[in-house]
């Protein structure tokens, strides 16, 4: 093998990064909306009707991915958020708030389409166990975080409160994520473990099918984003005048 | 395909309302993190050119003096 090798902390720069995604976004955008339209084929017309729960099971095929959405983009906003402030890294810092919008509205659409999903299948719309519950608390610091750095003027304070708030909310994902083995809930376990995996094929195809498309949809929004923050508060910066030319 | 018609596959075996009302909220929310990008592009658009504006005629106001 060659010794060439990519040169990462390149892209650590806004002034590099800055075009790159430029380039990455149309890709993701191409393989979103392909991803979307063939999980929603496979689930709607592929997958067949569920014994127990009738037709009513087919909100699983966006509920779990947006589910799993909200916690995954939480913990890599903590994650950005961290560096942003441990390694006085801006452009880490920029993803973090990036993020956030993106994992407020997953973390939102699960709980709208898990209560649409409760009625049918409880009888209700909410409940407090643990699950439901931990999940709220998550939109919360969602809500939190993008109100506190809001709040604040100065960006680069803005990002080191956020990044607090962000790490300390952490605690809340295992939390999420074991409740429904820790406490007694009404909400069923886990959809897919290490061992088992209680779904027909073409609906475990579906929901990860969708989870891909979620995954894509989540990499081209956050890149957007990005690049506006970056305009946004880089403008003064001579090459951005060279790259928006 | 086990649908055999569309009234069919609408009404969903009577979930009709429990499906469609997730999946039009997905797609409300999500169109709608769409567009409110697409305006904030419009908006840091006009703004970046005000200022190229606001900078030409600092330098002709420059020259002039």
């Amino acid at each position: 093998m060659s010794n060439r090798r990519i040169n990462w902390y390149k892209y650590a720069a806004p002034a590099n990064f800055y075009p790159l995604a430029g380039k990455m976004i149309p890709w993701f955008t191409v393989i979103t909306i392909a991803l979307f339209v063939v999980g929603l084929y496979v689930g709607f017309f592929v997958a067949p009707t569920d014994f127990q729960q009738g037709e009513s099971y087919r909100i699983i095929f966006i509920h779990v991915p947006a589910a799993w959405m909200g916690m995954f983009l939480y913990v890599l906003m903590a994650v950005y958020a961290g560096v942003g402030w441990a390694f006085n890294a801006r452009l880490a810092s920029m993803m973090a708030t990036a993020i956030s919008t993106t994992g407020a509205i997953f973390t939102f659409i699960s709980l709208v389409t898990g209560s649409l999903w409760g009625r049918p299948a409880w009888g209700v719309y909410w409940v407090w166990d643990a699950r439901m519950t931990s999940t709220l608390i998550l939109m919360f610091l969602y809500i939190g975080f993008i109100s506190l750095q809001s709040s604040i003027d100065d960006p680069r304070r803005a990002d080191r409160a956020g990044a607090v708030l962000a790490l300390v909310g952490l605690i809340n994902v295992p939390i999420i994520y074991f409740s429904v083995q820790w406490w007694n809930t009404l909400h069923q376990g886990a959809t897919i473990t290490a061992r088992s995996f209680k779904m027909a094929p073409s609906m475990k195809w579906a929901m990860l099918i969708l989870l891909a498309a979620c995954w894509m949809y989540s990499i081209a929004v956050v890149l957007v984003r990005v690049r506006f923050i970056i305009l946004e508060r880089e403008r003064e910066a001579p090459w951005l005048a060279e790259v928006a030319a | 395909m086990h649908w055999s018609s569309w009234s069919e596959f609408f009404s969903m075996g009577g979930y009709g309302f429990y499906i469609w009302g997730s999946y039009g909220v997905t797609l409300i929310l999500l169109g709608g993190e769409v567009l409110m990008l697409l305006k904030r592009k419009r908006r840091l658009g006009r703004s970046t050119a005000d200022r190229e504006q606001l900078k030409t005629q600092n330098a002709k106001l420059e020259t002039a003096l």
